[in-house]
């Protein structure tokens, strides 16, 4: 085999087997959405009404409308504890390891986003065999539909958490990333309300969530589970993989 | 196939951390002896590429550091002074990814490590995790994997460091016997002189300062010293103090 798949097939299954290593990252992973669904869901259930809006084509229940921004929260916090991992790995001094090899570090950090995102991908797909067994019903061929969905957003928001690793300089500041980056990302977007509903409320509001990047992961998910393509919403998560793929590699630190 | 260090100074917040450090390390035991803080993990850092050189040249054979990073890599094996191996990991899963890293296919990587493991006494610790091991076993692990991809050169820093006694003597006598059998190019750093023979060629680093160099033995005679303990006291401790 060739070296490049070696190495990448190494990272990729390293990736994999910490993360089912690490039990309560992996129960977390699914309790976390599923207490939202199950719980939140349901409380604001009788709240929230959803009237018919693309790409649903009749009223839908609010479980079923936060589906996609719950497999969006699922990458963002999957993508935020691979930049995490990126800081433990520097601080235990793995990541000297890692660039101690031949092969070009553009090619290792790739291989690391791609493995992040294939642990996101597998998440979400566990979530939402699950979610199906609370009354929400994703047609099958959505979960097929979806895959490429979930898996750009997830290499975008892994390779945002790369860029914000570079910031970190010790585990314990993780939790500046919870208050500062993933809180306002999920709440100010599409994940929980649709768009007209905030703008109803408040008008600047409605452009910040506009202008949030995770709006469009989100919203490109929502399509996808129900076999559409929002285009612009795959324009811009599109855009941001590009960019912030290329700010990762280019600007990555691997000392402390 | 020697490694030359040219003039290189090294700066850390405008403070000198090394001083226009010029050795050549010609294949076999090379140890370099300084006390903490010395400057021996920087110069390290420097040779292992993860820290920029700043001023002076680093080169491996005919490889420039600055220039030819990944083509030395690829013949570099390096023992850090922190444990860098995956602790969720088990021993195999560890040696399999470093050797992947360099291209190596699994099959290949137990090919090699096999016979080395046997000789250090960890084969059957193979499908534990590296959580469960002691230190010692820890860094036989490290020592087995540096040579995973048959390097050139070997680096290590304070590999015995708080390591018991059996335990640094089984490293140290496998270290010594793969650079004469396999003509290596090792470098020992330390600061436990019970660990340098006559006849190792000595690199004395003090403040940042290379402040000795030469066969051991040869720095004996020059400083009419009976053991490596008085030579190193009496180059590196102030006079007012011995």
């Amino acid at each position: 085999m060739n070296a490049y798949l070696i190495c990448f097939w190494a990272i990729l299954q390293r990736e994999v087997l910490r993360f089912f290593q690490q039990r309560s990252r992996l129960l977390s992973a699914l309790v976390r959405p599923l207490l939202w669904l199950v719980v939140f869901a349901a409380g604001f259930r009788s709240a929230l009404g959803v009237s018919i809006m693309p790409p649903y084509e009749s009223y839908i229940l609010y479980q079923e409308y936060i589906v996609p921004g719950l497999c969006a929260m699922i990458i963002l916090f999957n993508s935020m504890q691979t930049s995490l991992s990126m800081v433990y790995d520097r601080e235990m001094g793995s990541m000297k390891i890692l660039l101690m090899s031949p092969i070009p570090k553009s090619f290792l950090l790739l291989s690391k986003l791609i493995a992040a995102a294939c642990l996101s991908l597998l998440q979400v797909v566990i979530f939402l065999l699950l979610a199906n067994l609370v009354d929400v019903e994703i047609p099958w061929w959505g979960f097929i539909y979806a895959i490429p969905s979930v898996f750009l957003s997830a290499f975008f928001l892994g390779a945002l958490g790369l860029i914000l690793s570079n910031f970190i300089k010790q585990l314990e500041n993780f939790a500046g990333v919870m208050n500062f980056v993933i809180f306002p990302m999920f709440f100010l977007s599409s994940a929980l309300y649709p768009l007209w509903k905030i703008q109803e409320s408040s008008l600047w509001l409605y452009w910040i969530c506009q202008y949030n990047p995770f709006t469009y992961c989100v919203e490109m998910i929502r399509f996808a589970l129900y076999g559409q393509t929002n285009i612009q919403a795959s324009m811009v998560v599109l855009s941001c993989v590009l960019v912030c793929g290329w700010v990762a590699v280019g600007t990555f630190k691997p000392k402390k | 196939m020697s490694i030359t260090i040219t003039d290189v100074t090294y700066s850390f917040k405008a403070k000198p951390v090394l001083s226009a450090i010029n050795l050549t390390l010609n294949p076999g035991f090379n140890v370099l002896l300084g006390p903490n803080g010395a400057g021996k993990s920087t110069l390290l850092s420097l040779l292992t590429g993860q820290r920029t050189l700043q001023q002076g040249n680093i080169t491996f054979a005919d490889y420039d550091i600055t220039q030819e990073t990944r083509a030395i890599m690829g013949q570099l094996g390096v023992v850090f002074q922190q444990t860098t191996l995956d602790l969720d990991l088990t021993v195999l899963q560890n040696l399999t990814y470093f050797g992947a890293l360099h291209g190596l296919s699994a099959a290949l990587v137990l090919e090699r490590i096999t016979p080395v493991l046997t000789q250090l006494a960890l084969i059957e610790r193979l499908h534990d995790r590296v959580r469960s091991l002691n230190e010692g076993h820890r860094r036989r692990v490290e020592i087995a994997r540096c040579m995973i991809h048959l390097p050139q050169y070997l680096l290590l820093d304070e590999a015995t460091v708080g390591l018991d006694v059996d335990s640094r003597k089984l490293i140290i006598e496998h270290i010594r016997a793969i650079a004469a059998s396999q003509k290596l190019t090792v470098l020992w750093t330390t600061h436990l002189m019970d660990e340098v023979i006559e006849q190792d060629p000595l690199f004395i680093l003090n403040q940042g300062k290379l402040i000795e160099q030469g066969l051991c033995q040869s720095l004996l005679l020059k400083h009419q010293q009976s053991s490596v303990f008085d030579l190193y006291r009496a180059l590196t401790q102030p006079q007012g103090l011995l």
